[in-house]
C-alpha cells in the first residue's frame, strides 16, 4: 500500500510536465473559487460593520439600498436632496436621541467629501458599536478645516496642518476646483476599515462656503467671494443628503419611520440599516451564486482535464501495468495506483490554490482596500472555505475514480500481454 | 519421477467472443527442476497459456495445477498473490517500468510478495544488495547498476527483468521470448546466464519461443502447435 503510493508519485513526477500545467489549471480554478468566496464573505462583512447603532438612514425618497449605498457606503450619487428644515424637524422629535446631517457631493482626488456637524465624531458607531476615534488632532472647529479618514491621509500622504484643496463634484479629474479656499487638516481619524477611510469630513457650513458663488455646478463669472469673507454670508444650509438618526429607545423607531414617511413638507424615506442591507444581500445573492456557481464550473473543467490527462497516459502506460500485474499486483492496486494520482494532484491543487489565494489577497490587500474600501484580510482559510475545498477534493476523488477504473478494466482485459 | 510442479489436465478456453477453443491441452507436465523448451508459433495460443499459468485467465474447463494448488480453484485475488510469490515473468520487450531505477525495478517482485522478499534477504543481505548480487551473477557491471532503465541496451534491459523474475527464488520462471529482439551470439549467452541462474536458485524453467534452434541445452522440448494442442516435441 506505501509502496504503491510511492510508486504512483514516482510515476507523477516522471510525467511532471503534462501533470504540472494540469496541477496549475487546478490550482488556478480552486484560487478563483476560493477567492470569490472571500471576496463575497469580505464584501459583506465590511458592508455590515460600517454602520452600527444608528436606528434610521433618512433621505429624499428612493429604494432603501440606494439610500444605503449612498449614505453610508459612498457608492453612487443621490438623485435627491432633503431640506434643512425638514431634517430639523425630525431631529426636534422627541424619540430622537442624536442625528448626524450628511451632505455629500463633492470629492479630493476621488474620495469623497462629507459635510457634517461635530455630532459625527460623537454619535456615529461601526463596527460591534466602536465610536471614532482619532489618529491625531482634533475635530474640526474652524470654517476651512477638515479631519481625514485614515485611509485618505495614508494614500495621499497628508499631515496635520496640510493645505488641501477639494473638487466640485465625483470623479477623478476633469472637475472644477474649489480652488480659493484650501482646507487645513486638523485632524486624521484612527483606521476603521469601513467607508469612514476613505472620507474627508468638513462642516455643513463650509459645504454652503465653498459654493456661495457657484451656481449649476460652476462658478458664476464676474462673481469671487474671497474666503475670508464668506463669514458675513448666511451659512446655514438649505439642503442636506441624508441623515443618520439615533433614537432614545428602539421601540420607536417603526413609530418614527412611519412619521418621517410620511412627512407632509417633501417626500423622504427611512429605512432601518439592517432591513436594507438583507435588501442588499437578496438582490446580490443571484449575482453571487451565479459567480459561485461560474467558479465552481471552472473547477469542475480543471479536474475534466486532470482526468483526460491521466487517461491519455494510460494507453502508453499499459505495458507498465502489465509488467506490474506480472509481479503480482491486483487489479485493485492498479486502481487505486491510477487515482491515487488523480487524488494526489487534485490535493497538491487545492493547497496550492489557497497558497495562490493568500500571496494574492496579501498583495491586492492594498489595492482592493484604495478601490472598492474592502479590507481583505490575508488569514488562511475560514470554515466555509474549508467547506468549499473539501467539496474540491470531494469531486476530485470522485473524478480520479475515472483512470482508476479504465486501469482496472485495462488491466483485466490484458493480462500479462497488452495488446498494443 | 517426481510429483509435477505445473500439471494441465483436459484443459479448455477460448475467448469470450470466439466460437472456437485457442487452447485445447490434454496433458502438459513439467517436473520441478525441469528446464522445459516451449515451441510456439505465433498464433498458437501462447500468450493465452501465460495467461492462465499466471492467474490472470481461467480456463473453460479442465484442470491447472502449479505447486499443489489447483488454480482454477482460487479466487482471483489468491491467484495474483500465488503468481507473486511462485512465479518470475520475463517477456519479450519493454520488460522495466522507466520511471524507476535499476535496482528498483529488480525488486519490484519483492514489493508485492513478503515470501520472497523474505527469501532475498535470507541470507542476511539487504534487498537492495541481493539485488546487485543477482544483477552481477548477470553479467551486469555494478557500473551499470545506478543507470537510468531508458538507457540500458536491449540485451541489459533483459539481464535486469531476469533478475527481477528470479530475485527471491520463485519455485517458475517463466520466460516468453525473452531474447528475440537480441543478435543470434547474444541469444545464446543470455540463454546460458538465465539457466544458470535458475539452477542456482532451483527455479524451474519454463521457456516459451517461436525459435526451435534454441532449444538447444533445454531438457525437453514440448511445441504448440495451432489450435493450442500441446505435443511433445522430442527430447533436444
Amino acid at each position: 500500500m506505501r509502496w504503491l503510493l510511492i510508486l504512483a508519485a514516482r510515476s507523477a513526477w516522471n510525467r511532471r510536465l503534462t501533470l504540472g500545467m494540469t496541477l496549475v489549471a487546478v490550482a488556478l480554478s480552486v484560487t478563483l473559487l476560493l477567492g470569490v468566496e472571500r471576496v463575497r464573505h469580505e464584501a459583506r462583512n465590511s458592508f455590515a460593520l460600517s454602520v452600527s447603532g444608528t436606528d434610521l438612514v433618512v433621505g429624499a425618497r428612493t429604494s432603501a439600498v440606494q439610500l444605503m449605498l449612498y449614505a453610508v457606503f459612498r457608492l453612487g450619487e443621490a438623485s435627491n436632496n432633503i431640506r434643512w428644515q425638514s431634517y430639523q424637524a425630525i431631529a426636534a422629535d422627541p424619540a430622537v436621541a442624536w442625528a448626524i446631517p450628511l451632505s455629500l457631493g463633492d470629492s479630493h482626488q476621488g474620495l469623497p467629501v462629507l459635510g457634517t456637524t461635530g455630532a459625527y465624531f460623537e454619535h456615529f458607531r461601526y463596527g460591534d458599536g466602536q465610536p471614532l476615534s482619532f489618529a491625531a488632532g482634533v475635530p474640526f472647529s474652524g470654517l476651512f478645516e477638515t479631519v481625514l479618514g485614515a485611509e485618505v491621509a495614508e494614500r495621499l500622504g497628508y499631515r496635520l496642518g496640510d493645505r488641501i484643496v477639494i473638487s466640485h463634484g465625483m470623479g477623478d479629474s476633469g472637475l472644477a476646483e474649489h480652488d480659493d479656499k484650501p482646507f487645513t487638516v486638523v485632524g486624521i481619524l484612527a483606521r476603521t476599515g469601513t467607508p469612514v477611510d476613505r472620507t474627508l469630513h468638513i462642516s455643513l457650513e463650509a459645504i454652503e462656503a465653498i459654493h456661495l458663488d457657484w451656481a449649476g455646478g460652476a462658478p458664476l463669472p464676474g462673481l469671487s467671494i474671497p474666503a475670508e469673507h464668506v463669514r458675513k454670508f448666511d451659512l446655514q444650509p438649505k439642503e442636506i443628503t441624508a441623515a443618520l438618526i439615533g433614537l432614545k429607545s428602539r421601540a420607536a423607531v417603526f413609530r418614527l419611520q412611519r412619521k418621517i414617511n410620511n412627512h407632509p413638507g417633501e417626500p423622504l424615506l427611512a429605512v432601518l440599516p439592517g432591513v436594507a442591507l438583507d435588501q442588499l444581500w437578496q438582490m446580490v445573492g443571484f449575482a453571487e451564486r451565479t459567480l459561485l456557481a461560474v467558479s465552481a464550473m471552472v473547477v469542475v473543467v480543471g479536474l475534466a482535464g486532470l482526468v483526460a490527462v491521466i487517461l491519455a497516459s494510460l494507453g502508453e502506460r499499459r505495458r507498465e501495468l502489465a509488467i506490474l500485474r506480472s509481479v503480482g499486483a491486483r487489479p485493485g492496486e492498479l486502481f487505486l495506483l491510477l487515482s491515487a494520482e488523480a487524488l494526489f494532484v487534485t490535493l497538491l491543487g487545492a493547497l496550492l490554490g489557497v497558497a495562490l489565494l493568500a500571496l494574492l489577497t496579501t498583495l491586492l490587500a492594498p489595492l482592493v482596500q484604495a478601490h472598492f474600501g474592502l479590507s481583505l484580510s490575508a488569514h488562511w482559510v475560514t470554515s466555509d472555505e474549508l467547506q468549499l475545498l473539501a467539496a474540491v477534493v470531494a469531486a476530485g476523488l470522485l473524478a480520479s475514480l475515472v483512470p482508476g477504473y479504465s486501469a482496472y478494466r485495462l488491466s483485466l482485459a490484458d493480462g500479462l500481454t497488452p495488446r498494443l | 519421477m517426481p510429483a509435477a510442479l505445473i500439471r494441465i489436465e483436459n484443459l479448455r478456453f477460448r475467448w469470450a467472443d470466439d466460437a472456437d477453443f485457442c487452447l485445447d491441452i490434454p496433458l502438459f507436465e513439467v517436473h520441478a527442476g525441469e528446464r522445459v523448451f516451449l515451441h510456439g508459433p505465433s498464433g498458437s495460443g501462447k500468450s493465452t497459456l501465460l495467461g492462465l499459468l499466471g492467474g490472470v485467465l481461467v480456463p473453460e474447463c479442465g484442470r491447472l495445477h502449479l505447486l499443489g494448488s489447483e488454480l482454477t480453484q482460487l479466487r482471483p485475488a489468491a491467484r495474483d498473490r500465488f503468481r507473486a510469490d511462485h512465479v518470475g515473468f520475463l517477456f519479450q520487450l519493454f520488460n522495466l517500468i522507466p520511471y524507476l531505477s535499476v535496482v528498483d525495478n529488480v525488486l519490484l517482485s519483492c514489493r508485492f510478495s513478503a515470501r520472497r522478499l523474505a527469501r532475498a534477504t535470507a541470507a542476511g543481505n539487504s534487498p537492495a544488495a541481493e539485488a546487485h548480487r543477482l544483477l552481477t551473477q548477470l553479467d551486469l557491471n555494478a557500473s551499470l547498476h545506478a543507470r537510468q532503465v531508458t538507457r540500458l541496451s536491449v540485451g541489459q534491459q533483459q539481464r535486469v527483468a531476469a533478475a527481477r523474475a528470479l530475485i527471491g527464488q520463485p519455485e517458475i520462471v517463466i520466460a516468453d521470448e525473452p531474447t528475440s529482439a537480441l543478435d543470434a551470439e547474444r541469444q545464446v549467452a543470455f540463454l546460458e546466464l538465465l539457466r544458470d541462474e535458475c539452477d542456482r536458485s532451483g527455479s524451474t524453467l519454463l521457456f516459451v519461443s517461436h525459435e526451435r534452434r534454441l532449444a538447444t541445452g533445454f531438457d525437453r522440448q514440448l511445441s504448440l502447435t495451432t489450435g493450442g494442442a500441446v505435443s511433445a516435441g522430442g527430447s533436444a
